[in-house]
């Protein structure tokens, strides 16, 4: 599959990756050219196989429903860029 | 169905809901963090809700029942294999980048919800599927000029989002579907459904088309978060769709919000880049596997819900429907009117009839004068029970009983006591009552001559007037039979 | 003392116990090697600080006569091993400054074992990389040269640190993290012993994650007993992974009684890779030698989706990474390049967060689970991924062990395959199968090159049965009697 610099536009977009323009068309370039030699696996006949759901044979544990976890704002602000009165601080969202 | 009328003839609503409920559990869905509602910022927080490096999650064993007990009270098929995505985005109060949720393989599948509409018709709505995400956190904008605050708080928090079929016709339908299904959550105890509080949340899906006809392009609008907004919401968005269309216009697949204020749908800034979730099973959590047992067990303990209480209401204690359904729709009030028919193994110790209209009647009454709920009545069911009790073995007539549960709903105390320490006892001594007849009539010879001239209708006077003098504590039948033959002379 | 470094975690365990020299003393050894070394890059962070604390702590344990199995002896940590109040950076940018008010599950069991920690080793970006050349914090160098070649080669990647520390006798033993290849191929670059156990064996917990369905903790060493010793610290069930395996951690020590008679050793014939040179080869020939004549039976087996493996890998690792690594985004921790909106300020600091690599591999794992895409690349790849897994599970029918290559060849200088991806994705053709499947597989060094420089066998055994895995190491190690140490410890 050719990836063209509109695509690459489009999915730094989706994973909010800044891709100067100008890296574009080499990126895509580079893109194609891995997707192509992933592109073999079109041989395999997977007919009726079920995709791999976990790696090994494990089942899923679950936890109690008990509180023991939480209480330490400052461990959860600790590395925050930009934090004010107990919240962490972004650019002013505009819904 | 209710349907449009435009200008260019009849339009049917088709409406979709889902509803985001949150699950009653102590901690999150993936954390054990806590989960109650108005902390401190960020204080509910666990380095797993905050997506710091290396974090990883474990699923909540509570969380997993709550969702099958809402699967089961909603008669829908538990699966018994499921399996957690991540469904990924960029958001300021989502951490990790991705939610985790069920996409392809939800842990419950089809079910049905009834509704009873205000006509009295009932209908059945389709349940497509409930499945387990977790909750973002929130973002304030309005705290700093140039900055959005972000607290994590409800991040990781446990929700089921249950989705409708699109078989829902008008806002009548969809705010009794809303209201049926808090209802059901309540009685299992799954969500406390608290919409002020966001524990219930409703995204609508809507669109419009000719009766009977092709489906149109449809339009959600996100968080409309009172019964009374679903309403507003639906008969906006109708009416402006209906308005694009007759106009020439087609309708835009997208999101809207619901602007509570203006009462308008608009849509939202943030569509400019299409959605692309990139949905695809979460590496950290393997499928989710259910026993039968454990499937079993839930079912045993589901309590009786509302359509059932319903159907008992009415077979074994004779209520009328409408009663019945004033009296299931919260499961409060269901359990206080129980308590006060106090019905052990099905025989009611208080007539249900009475009890009902003393529960829908006076307790109500009072309750909403002084704003409060049921659960924190002055007045505990067994309390009026016994003064029902009271009315039933002759103490105190129905009119004394209604100063009786005043005087309860101001004191807290119960019938007897303030029947005892007021004399309110009915009187039933004859001779007594004999005698306040005769005061009666000597006090108003000229009345007792219209009567025996055949002015019957003043029979009512001389009662009131023997009532009076009693302080009402007179048996009225006594009053009655005496009088009648003392009139007659 | 300057034979200190020189020590296994073995004898120094003994020399230790017999009070031949302190913890402290170890350490200093070490702290003075480390400073000597900086021109291989190995380390991000070196903590001799918290290394002397550690040691004379560990002194004082063993003078109250109760010391653990490592108490005292001095160990990297590869940089995506969460570390509390030590910068920990997984290599990238990124995470400029970020100080970890945590510590790792294995971390966190390793110094409750007694280990001394010497600081946090180098590796490719997030782990994304075969030669460590992707690292924001420079290239890491391997301490061998080749031959009357003096030239600066690769350590291999993505611990390249850790493999460079062990092999340069900076620290007796590191953690690495597996998910392609990651500890086995610098490991045979280097010349030392590499594990990475069964998926599930050891906790996630606290490593910056790569692709969650594959990556997997391990040790580093200098021999396969300290291999034993130090996977038996880092392993355990960990109630804060949900794919941790909640079965015991067997002696892995006493599985080494070189005894493998009767052991059925499996030759997959699709190893035998278009290219593979003579030496390579010659190699693979020894080692299958070397089994037959300790009483193990080769026997050629078959998996045929092996060719697979890689094109497989290179879709569900990038899809996994673009997942994973979404949440550096500037807001809660590590680097924040401002923007007017919350999106711009996204895009900057993940723009210059990233390096070329990840970057590369995020849009890659993007593209193949956006819309439209999800069932030709991804779900594909996970079919194809359950057919290798059963290629494995098949080939176990008859066999108790498989017998491998490492890598397709020894370690390349700098620069020579950092502009084809390709090429340096194809370094871990025989590390990629075992990784897809989550299976037990270690390099063991065994020989040198034309030009001088370590190559690695590989072993890849049962899901969970690494005692097999070291027991058959073990025999390897011995046989091969690799003795031979890098040129610039010479
Ligand atoms: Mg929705
Ligand atoms: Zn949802």
């Amino acid at each position: 599959m050719a990836v063209d610099k509109d695509t690459v536009t489009r999915i730094a977009r989706l994973a909010r990756i800044q891709v100067p323009d100008a890296d574009r068309a080499p990126l895509a370039a580079e893109l194609s050219n891995i997707l192509g030699w992933i592109e073999q696996l079109g041989e395999v006949d997977t007919e009726g196989v079920a995709p791999l759901a976990s790696v090994v044979d494990m089942k899923l544990r679950w936890r109690a429903d008990a509180v023991d976890d939480g209480f330490i704002p400052d461990k959860v602000l600790a590395n925050a860029p930009d934090h004010h009165d107990g919240f962490f601080a972004v650019p002013k969202v505009v819904e | 169905m209710s349907l449009i009328d435009g200008r260019t003839g009849a339009w049917e609503i088709v409406i979709g809901l889902e509803v985001h409920a949150q699950v009653i559990s102590e901690a999150k869905l993936f954390s054990g963090a806590p989960t109650a509602f108005g902390a401190e910022p960020n204080t509910q927080v666990s380095l797993v809700d905050a997506a710091m490096p290396g974090m990883l999650p474990v699923i909540n064993a509570h969380c997993i029942a709550q969702a099958v007990r809402t699967g089961l009270g909603l008669d829908a098929e538990i699966n018994r294999v499921s399996v957690f995505d991540r469904k990924n985005y960029f958001y300021a109060d989502l951490p990790q980048g991705y939610q985790i949720s069920q996409y392809k393989q939800p842990i419950v599948g089809r079910g049905t919800i009834a509704i009873e509409l205000p006509s009295g018709e009932t209908r059945s709505i389709g349940i497509t599927r409930l499945h387990l995400e977790q909750d973002a956190g929130k973002s304030l904008h309005d705290q700093h000029p140039s900055l959005t605050y972000v607290d994590l708080n409800r991040s990781g928090v446990a929700l089921m989002e249950i989705v409708s079929e699109p078989d829902i016709r008008s806002a009548d339908e969809a705010a009794a579907y809303l209201g049926k299904l808090r209802s059901i959550l309540r009685y299992l105890g799954t969500c406390d459904g608290n919409m002020e509080e966001g524990s219930l949340r409703c995204d609508v899906n809507l669109s419009v088309r000719r009766p009977g006809g092709a489906l149109g392009t449809r339009c959600e609008i996100k968080n409309v978060n009172s019964i009374r907004f679903v309403r507003q919401a639906i008969e906006y968005e109708a009416r402006r769709q209906v308005e694009v269309i007759e106009n020439g216009g087609t309708i835009e697949q997208e999101t809207r919000l619901f602007d509570s204020a203006k009462g308008v749908t608009r849509s939202m800034r943030s569509k400019e880049h299409a959605h692309d979730y990139r949905y695809f099973p979460d590496p950290d959590l393997l499928p989710l596997k259910l026993a039968e047992d454990f499937i079993e067990t839930i079912r045993r303990t589901l309590p009786e819900l509302p359509d059932a209480k319903k159907r008992r209401f009415v077979s074994a204690f004779g209520l009328g429907a409408y009663d019945a359904d004033v009296l299931v729709a919260e499961k409060e009030t269901a359990a206080y009117f129980e308590a006060v028919v106090d019905a052990r193994d099905g025989t009611p110790r208080r007539d249900p009839k009475i009890a009902a209209n003393w529960v829908t009647g006076e307790l109500f009454g009072r309750l909403n004068e002084a704003r409060l709920d049921i659960a924190r009545s002055p007045v505990a069911a067994p309390a009026l029970g016994g003064l029902i009790a009271l009315i039933a073995d002759g103490t105190i007539s129905g009119r004394i009983a209604k100063d009786v549960f005043a005087l309860m709903f101001e004191t807290g105390k119960d019938a007897a006591a303030i029947v005892a320490e007021r004399g309110l006892k009915q009187v039933t001594d004859t001779a007594a009552i004999e005698a306040e007849i005769d005061k009666v009539l000597a006090a108003n010879a000229d009345k007792l001559a219209e009567y025996r001239s055949g002015k019957d209708k003043l029979f009512g006077f001389f009662v009131g007037q023997v009532m009076k003098a009693t302080q009402g504590k007179a048996n009225p039948g006594a009053v009655n039979d005496i009088l009648r033959k003392k009139l007659a002379g | 003392m300057t034979t200190l470094t020189d020590l296994t975690i073995a004898e120094a365990r003994d020399g230790l116990a017999r009070g031949a020299f302190s913890a402290v003393e170890l350490a200093e050894a070490h702290i003075a090697a480390i400073e000597k070394a900086r021109a291989l890059n190995a380390f991000i962070t070196e903590t001799p600080a918290r290394a002397r604390a550690d040691a004379a702590a560990s002194d004082a344990r063993r003078r109250a006569g109760t010391p653990g199995p490592l108490d005292g002896i001095p160990l990297a940590i590869k940089d995506l091993f969460c570390t509390e109040g030590v910068l920990t950076t997984a290599a990238s940018r990124i995470l400029d400054g970020f100080r970890p008010t945590y510590e790792s599950t294995i971390t966190a069991q390793l110094h409750a074992a007694g280990g001394v920690m010497m600081g946090k080793t180098n590796l490719d970006e997030f782990a994304m990389g075969s030669s460590n050349e992707t690292s924001h914090y420079g290239p890491v160098e391997n301490p061998w040269r080749r031959t009357g070649d003096n030239r600066p080669l690769v350590p291999g990647g993505s611990s390249g640190g850790s493999a460079a520390a062990v092999a340069g006798r900076l620290a007796l033993g590191a953690t690495g993290t597996d998910t392609g290849g990651s500890i086995r191929q610098p490991a045979a670059f280097c010349g030392i012993v590499g594990i990475k156990p069964t998926y599930g064996r050891c906790s996630r917990w606290g490593i910056v994650a790569f692709a969650s369905s594959l990556d997997q903790a391990g040790p580093m060493t200098r021999s396969v007993r300290d291999a034993a010793i130090m996977l038996g610290a880092m392993s355990g069930f960990d109630a804060k992974d949900s794919t941790s395996a909640d079965m015991p951690v067997p002696d892995f020590e006493a599985a080494l009684t070189g005894d493998i008679r009767g052991l059925r050793v499996g030759i997959p014939k699709e190893y035998q890779v278009d290219g593979m040179s003579a030496e390579i080869r010659n190699l693979w020939d020894d080692g299958i030698a070397w089994m037959k004549a300790a009483g193990a039976i080769p026997v050629e087996v078959s998996l045929p989706h092996t060719r697979y493996a890689l094109p497989t890998y290179y879709i569900i690792a990038p899809a996994e990474a673009s997942s994973n690594l979404a949440r550096y985004d500037g807001v809660r921790y590590g680097l924040r390049v401002d923007g007017e909106t919350l999106d711009q300020m996204y895009e900057n600091t993940r723009g210059a967060g990233f390096g070329r690599e990840v970057r590369r591999r995020i849009l890659i794992g993007t593209y193949v689970l956006s819309a439209g895409y999800y069932d030709a690349y991804y779900i594909k790849a996970q079919r194809v991924r359950a057919l290798i897994a059963r290629d494995f599970t098949e080939a176990f029918k008859s066999v108790d062990l498989l017998l491998t290559p490492t890598a397709p060849s020894d370690a390349f200088a700098q620069g020579d395959k950092s502009n084809d991806p390709i090429a340096m994705y194809l370094n871990d053709v025989f590390t990629v199968p075992a990784s897809l499947a989550g299976l037990p597989a270690m390099s063991v060094p065994a020989g040198l090159s034309s030009a001088g420089l370590p190559l690695g066998l590989h072993l890849i055994g049962r899901a969970f049965d690494e005692e097999t895995v070291l027991r058959a190491a073990g025999v390897l190690e011995r046989a091969a009697g690799f003795t031979a140490r890098p040129a610039s410890r010479d």
